[in-house]
């Protein structure tokens, strides 16, 4: 990071270091095989409720497990929460996601569908 | 423009263009902080709708409604557009201003594959079976969740054009990259709020 940025607007020439294009290749690399993996736990998730042999009581945990892990991979290989330096980042996300974790059951239960 | 005249003098390619300014850096990090606020307002809509799904009154039901084949389509589509988007900032870290702007031109373009999937959805479910937006307490929620996400997607794809006209002849910038960074998380984070969707809404609504 270049502390001496004099002008904003000036276009950016050249290409990354060897070493930048090397981190480039293995990042492009993971994010394929995540895509792949991606797509084959979404078609896995279709399957499991498209078959009807498979009871929900098993497939409704199943398929929430298998967004969960899926979410993970986007935000840490799409959205690069794993880089270095997104300390932050990761604290406001976790912090929406830890709000977000109890307004979905306090809603639900709120409204009325589960009952204790 | 006067700018126009000024000589500019080329700079080199940093590591991580997008955080290059001081300013890029700030809105990279003002970035987490809306979508940490955007998580939770998605998580609102998603309890009313789990709340309320069971409450058809006399339209018809999600069970009658959801078709699994055309929300796979829709799902493949918005998974690959993410993908797209990845490798647009993959382009813009080499430096490859055409590579970005093509693939940032795909995603657009999936976007609006996706919108159309989308609005013959809506129309399909208002014409052919009855559920308007006040037929039940159920229509309401799923209206509001699932369009409150279209609406995303709609904002996107204005966004992520606008940026492409306006930077169409710029070349790559410190200015202008962490714009197409912080519209490519916004992207995946439309994506990632589909994952949930399409597992909570219809997967567990068929």
């Amino acid at each position: 990071m270049d502390p001496h940025v004099s002008d904003p607007s000036a276009p950016l020439k050249g290409g990354p270091s060897k070493k930048t294009e090397k981190k480039l290749a293995k990042e492009a690399r993971h994010q394929v095989i995540s895509f792949v993996f991606m797509i084959f736990l979404t078609s896995v998730a279709f399957l499991t409720v498209a078959s009807d042999t498979i009871p929900n009581r098993f497939a409704i945990p199943f398929i929430l497990l298998i967004a969960v892990v899926q979410v993970l991979m986007q935000l840490y290989y799409f959205m690069h929460l794993n880089d270095r330096g997104n300390g932050w980042n990761n604290i406001m996300l976790w912090t929406g996601i830890f709000v977000a974790v109890m307004t979905v059951p306090t809603l639900m239960l709120l409204i009325g569908v589960i009952k204790f | 423009m006067a700018q126009a005249e000024q000589v500019k003098h080329d700079q080199a390619l940093p590591p991580y263009p997008e955080k290059a300014t001081l300013e890029g850096k700030n809105k990279f990090l003002g970035f987490w902080f809306f979508l940490g606020g955007e998580t939770v307002l998605f998580a609102s809509l998603f309890g009313t709708y789990l709340g309320l799904r069971n409450g058809v009154a006399d339209g018809p039901t999600s069970q009658e409604l959801f078709h699994l084949d055309l929300v796979f389509y829709m799902t493949m589509i918005l998974l690959t557009s993410s993908l797209t988007s990845v490798f647009a900032i993959i382009n813009m870290k080499k430096g490859n201003y055409k590579g970005l702007l093509g693939w940032m031109w795909a995603t657009v373009a999936l976007g609006v594959a996706f919108l159309s999937f989308e609005i013959y959805e809506f129309w399909d479910y208002t014409v052919n079976y009855g559920l308007g937006f006040t037929t039940s307490a159920f229509a309401s929620s799923f209206y509001t969740l699932v369009g409150t996400h279209g609406a995303h997607v709609l904002f996107g794809v204005l966004w992520i054009s606008t940026l492409l006209i306006r930077y169409a002849k710029t070349g790559l910038t410190l200015t202008n990259a962490p714009k197409f960074y912080t519209a490519s998380l916004y992207w995946h984070f439309i994506d990632v709020v589909w994952v949930f969707i399409f597992t909570v809404v219809y997967l567990m609504g068929v």
